[in-house]
């Protein structure tokens, strides 16, 4: 086995006992935490890929912003941070058979993929992967579109925030 | 991505080989001794930042710090340490034992982590990211993550409220601090730290002053050293965050503090004062370690200079500085910037006419400060003599 396969089995263990213990543990921030260590190692795998650009950003996202806004909401919303209600909910059974369907489906389609078992090909030695997805982002031929409407949607998304959370002048009084 | 690639790696993993190993095992086996050498030199110096920590103080303060213990005091962290080591351990009653007890660690983490990208000198660094300057902030998110961890497990209200405080500033400061590390990447043309020192033919403090100016602001904000220390405010929270904490793991948050403070000394010199440049380093690459530490000392003393000068900014002034200031500063001046380097890449006057331009910039902005402020106060003027004026009749 090479260091990097390794690693990866590694990675994918941590992410499984954390995804698991996220919606197992009863402590609210302790879920929260457990949703961390998650994000990061999806962060790891992405820096395996070599896709360094994404490893960052979903640190600076996930766990910079996202999490942190998770915890401050248990924070302020909640008094008691343990969670005393059942944990399964009668259609326990269900969403079983349709997570194993789902996952047996998966193997089943991955199986019969040649490209699993193929070794990714080696990249240029002078290969920048971040000026490639620049690049890709502004030309027209690959992601310019819903580049520019991912933009505009979040500046909508940001007036609305301002405009909900604007006070009119005279209005308070 | 190669890591830990540089003579001195490549002579050891020689070595592993020769006795045996895999070429790929003596890699691996490389690349953590190498990274144990660079933490424990880190962590050593670090000892030695407390001691000049404690100097700068004492001159800003009219002392003469610590002087008893060895020459020049310079055995006093020891003491601390072994003060500091021998404590008892503490635990708050209803805190969380082991949140508790990981927020320390990952406290010094999000500091070594730093260590990781910055260039010591031409072929000694640990790896040149392509997103170098992105690294920087993602474990900056690690340090957030530390001090709220820290603050919730304690299971005290002072803890608590000042990790909110810390978090809300590191979070806002976040921007201004991005932005400004945008300049030098366009300046530069790439996002490696490396390749931005590389660059640097001209320091790029003379190319972006402005950007340096926004930087060191955000990266106190970030770091929460006075002025911007709202989250261990003496007079109001006692000691903020890390309020709970005794022993050790008091000190690891003490001296993640300090090594922040040094480690953006680093980056400053990185980005804007050419980091390893200096004579004599073409020909000698490892000469460039020496200038890298001057000047990250240089930037390491301003830090502590502020600190002892200023006094403690209202959280909401702070807050008030970055969203109304600072943000709209950085964003128009990283435009303003980016269009004067395209302008004028390539002629003649390149370096007179950023820095003529980032000195326009300024002026700019202070004069329509001056007019808002002038604004503003004939309207609290105007008022104040209504008031007085009715007082009399």
């Amino acid at each position: 086995m090479t260091a990097e396969q390794i690693l990866f089995l590694v990675t994918a263990a941590v992410m499984l006992v954390a995804a698991v213990s996220v919606v197992t543990t009863r402590n609210l921030i302790h879920a929260a935490l457990w949703l961390i260590v998650t994000l990061f190692g999806a962060a790891v795998l992405f820096a395996m890929l070599r896709a360094g650009f994404m490893a960052v950003i979903q640190v600076v996202v996930y766990i910079g912003a996202i999490a942190i806004l998770f915890i401050f909401a248990v924070m302020l919303t909640r008094r008691e941070l343990r969670d005393r209600g059942p944990q399964l909910n009668p259609g326990w059974w269900l969403a079983a058979i349709l997570a194993l369907l789902m996952f047996s489906g998966l193997v089943l389609v991955l199986g019969g993929w040649q490209g699993l078992w193929a070794a990714a090909p080696a990249y240029p030695s002078e290969f920048d992967s971040v000026q490639a997805l620049g690049q890709a982002l502004v030309s027209p031929e690959a992601f310019v579109l819903p580049f520019e409407v991912a933009s505009v949607l979040l500046l909508a998304a940001l007036i609305g925030a301002v405009y909900i959370a604007f006070q009119r002048k005279g209005k308070e009084e | 991505m190669d890591f830990w690639r540089n003579p001195v790696t490549d002579w050891v993993s020689g070595l592993l080989v020769s006795w045996g190993l895999s070429p790929e095992a003596a890699h691996v086996l490389t690349a953590f001794l190498a990274v144990l050498v660079l933490i424990s030199v880190v962590m050593v110096l670090d000892i030695f930042l407390v001691w000049m920590e404690r100097k700068i103080v004492a001159r800003f303060q009219d002392r003469l710090g610590p002087n008893r213990l060895g020459p020049f005091g310079l055995i006093q962290p020891i003491a601390d340490i072994i003060k500091l080591i021998v404590k008892e351990n503490i635990y708050p009653r209803g805190a969380d034992k082991v949140v508790y007890d990981l927020a320390p660690v990952l406290m010094m983490m999000s500091v070594l982590l730093l260590w990781a990208v910055l260039p010591l000198s031409p072929i000694l660094f640990g790896v040149d990211l392509n997103v170098g300057v992105l690294y920087i902030v993602g474990v900056g998110a690690l340090g957030t993550l530390a001090i709220i961890m820290a603050g919730w497990s304690s299971n005290n209200k002072y803890a608590l409220l000042g990790a909110f405080r810390q978090v809300a500033v590191m979070i806002s400061y976040e921007i201004p601090m991005v932005v400004s590390l945008m300049i030098p990447t366009i300046l530069a043309g790439t996002m490696g730290i490396n390749g931005i020192v590389q660059a640097q033919s001209t320091w790029f403090i003379v190319l972006a002053p402005l950007a340096c100016l926004v930087f060191l602001i955000s990266a106190l904000a970030e770091m929460g050293r006075a002025p911007f220390d709202l989250t261990e405010a003496e007079s109001e929270l006692i000691a903020g965050h890390h309020i709970e904490y005794s022993g050790m793991k008091f000190g690891l948050f003490y001296a993640a503090e300090l090594l922040h403070a040094f480690t953006f000394g680093g980056f400053i010199a990185a980005f804007f004062f050419g980091g390893w440049r200096g004579p004599w380093v073409d020909q000698y690459p490892m000469l460039g370690l020496l200038w890298f530490l001057v000047k990250t000392l240089i930037g390491y003393w301003v830090f502590g200079w502020i600190r002892y000068t200023l006094p403690r900014i209202r959280i909401d002034k702070m807050l008030d500085l970055n969203w109304k200031f600072l943000v709209p500063f950085s964003f128009a001046l990283l435009m303003f910037l980016a269009f004067m380097h395209s302008l004028l890449r390539g002629t003649e006057v390149y370096v007179l006419g950023m820095f003529l331009s980032n000195v326009v910039f300024g002026w700019v902005t202070v004069e329509i400060l001056r007019r808002q402020a002038r604004q503003e106060r004939s309207r609290v003027e105007g008022a104040r003599a209504a008031v007085n004026a009715g007082q009399k009749t």
